[in-house]
């Protein structure tokens, strides 16, 4: 009994405290820059596509909403012929942003994706490219990872650092 | 005039009740809301108020279905018969000096016996459906009600000894000097409890229990038929908080010490808002007992009580007789 009475009193002292709710569509909550919501595709800051189809984000994917064809450019860089992502079953896990090791697939906090159509939820190439470099300004895949052109192999240039080698364990 | 007032007053009463019931749904979750830390329907007009508008459109144009296993008459009957009871309540309730339907000199048995009437609808409907949820909502409120009646008329019997009637009128003008929830406190805890009860209202709400038994007695209503049996609920809370004012806190008159230089209506209405809102508070803080705990609840600790407090009540009555 006592603890009944102690209950209704601690519940009538809420009178005074401020409601929880966020009145969502007129006050914004707040989103933080990681949070996962609507997927992108970004470019480098030289303004290329960093996707280069290597299929680890399809691979990965849990509900398989992810399809994408790989092309071959003239300079011999992949790219996605088409590249297409059904929101409608995506789960916005972000283990495609995990796999991706070129930085290009990535998580924005933009959740608003409602439509009447169904498959007005499945976004082609050209709806998920955007503009900027996303996240990760200064990432240039190919500045990293050297690029073999017709005249030299990966690491023959002045200056350019020799690829790891994945085999040892040396540094 | 004077011959035509009843008519008003119940006419007004019927529009008020119904109208009440409707806002109260809305009132209700608001303020359950304030106390769960959100805000509950507040979108539709000022305050969300048009939420009852929006909830009484949505069930008139429900479709009117009754199952084709349930029996047909009896599923149409009971809804209707718990608003006529709960409306035939009010029909002794004293709202101010000469603000009554009828001042009948049994105005409490009245209400006892229009409160007992209400068990036969949720009985009804829970049996009607001709389904096992809606049967153990039925028997639960039978078991229930039946029990919580015996001490809730018993409770009373403090306050009809020292009023001395059970005229609800003289009743509150016994109540003058003082309220009858000071000598009578163990007869209104028992009564509250009692009221909740007979009400089923959370946390007394067995007969519903969403949890174990989908909806209860009105798992197969829907539409106008549903709105009923909720229309009936929240007319059963109006009916006992005014019973609570009526009996314990002294129905019309002001607050000692204040003075009556306000209205008697004002004072009635105001002590059955609080009384309303404390209702509410139950329903936000209070778990749902399991149902042998309600049940030992009842006998062994509400009955007993009530008869002490019968019993002192009595004695000390008769001692103050000799010395006087």
């Amino acid at each position: 009994m006592l603890s009944e009475l102690r209950t209704m009193w601690e519940v009538l002292k809420h009178t005074f405290t401020k409601a929880e709710t966020v009145q969502y569509p007129e006050e914004m909550p707040y989103l933080a820059p990681r949070y996962r919501g609507r997927i992108v595709l970004t470019r480098d800051p030289d303004g290329e596509e960093r996707c280069v189809a290597c299929n680890l984000c399809a691979a990965v994917c849990p509900v398989d909403c992810i399809a994408l064809q790989k092309d071959t450019r003239e300079d011999g860089t992949w790219y996605p012929e088409f590249f297409r992502i059904n929101f409608s079953r995506c789960i916005m896990c972000g283990m495609c942003e995990e796999a991706c090791p070129t930085y290009a697939i990535q998580l924005t906090p933009d959740f608003e994706m409602c439509e009447y159509d169904r498959q007005n939820m499945v976004y082609e190439k050209e709806h998920l490219l955007i503009d900027g470099v996303g996240k990760y300004p200064d990432y240039n895949f190919y500045r990293v990872s050297g690029m073999k052109t017709a005249t030299k192999d990966k690491g023959e240039a002045l200056n350019e650092a020799r690829p790891i080698d994945t085999k040892s364990l040396l540094p | 005039m004077s011959e035509l007032m009843p008519v008003i007053l119940a006419l007004t009463i019927l529009i008020g009740g119904v109208a009440g019931a409707a806002i109260l749904t809305w009132f209700e979750r608001r303020l359950l809301g304030v106390w769960q830390d959100r805000y509950g329907p507040n979108r539709l007009g000022p305050f969300g108020i048009g939420q009852v508008a929006a909830d009484m459109i949505k069930l008139l144009f429900k479709d009117d279905w009754v199952p084709p296993f349930a029996d047909r008459l009896v599923f149409i009957f009971a809804p209707t018969a718990i608003v006529v009871a709960m409306m035939m309540g009010f029909a002794v309730v004293p709202f101010a000096p000469g603000m009554m339907i009828i001042d009948v000199n049994i105005g409490l048995l009245f209400f006892l016996g229009m409160t007992s009437l209400a068990v036969y609808s949720v009985l009804l409907g829970g049996l009607a459906s001709n389904n096992k949820y809606a049967l153990l909502g039925g028997l639960r409120s039978a078991a229930q009600m039946v029990s919580y009646e015996v001490f809730m008329g018993l409770s009373l019997i403090g306050v009809v000894m020292m009023s001395g009637s059970f005229s609800l009128v003289d009743i509150v003008e016994a109540q003058t000097d003082v309220w009858f929830c000071f000598s009578q406190i163990l007869g209104l805890i028992v009564f509250i409890i009692a009221g909740i009860a007979e009400s089923h209202r959370l946390p007394f709400d067995l007969p519903e229990a969403e949890h174990e038994l989908t909806a209860g007695f009105h798992t197969e209503y829907g539409g106008m038929k549903f709105a009923m049996f909720m229309l009936g609920e929240y007319l059963g809370l109006m009916l006992i908080s005014c019973m609570i004012v009526t009996l314990f806190f002294g129905g019309w008159h002001g607050p000692m010490l204040i003075g009556d230089w306000l209205p008697p209506f004002f004072w009635f209405s105001s002590k059955v808002f609080v009384v309303i809102c404390f209702f509410v508070l139950l329903r936000a803080a209070i778990p749902r007992p399991r149902y042998d705990q309600l049940m030992s609840l009842g006998w062994k600790v509400m009955l007993p009580i009530t008869l002490v407090n019968i019993l002192v009540t009595g004695a000390v009555l008769l001692w103050m007789e000799g010395v006087a």
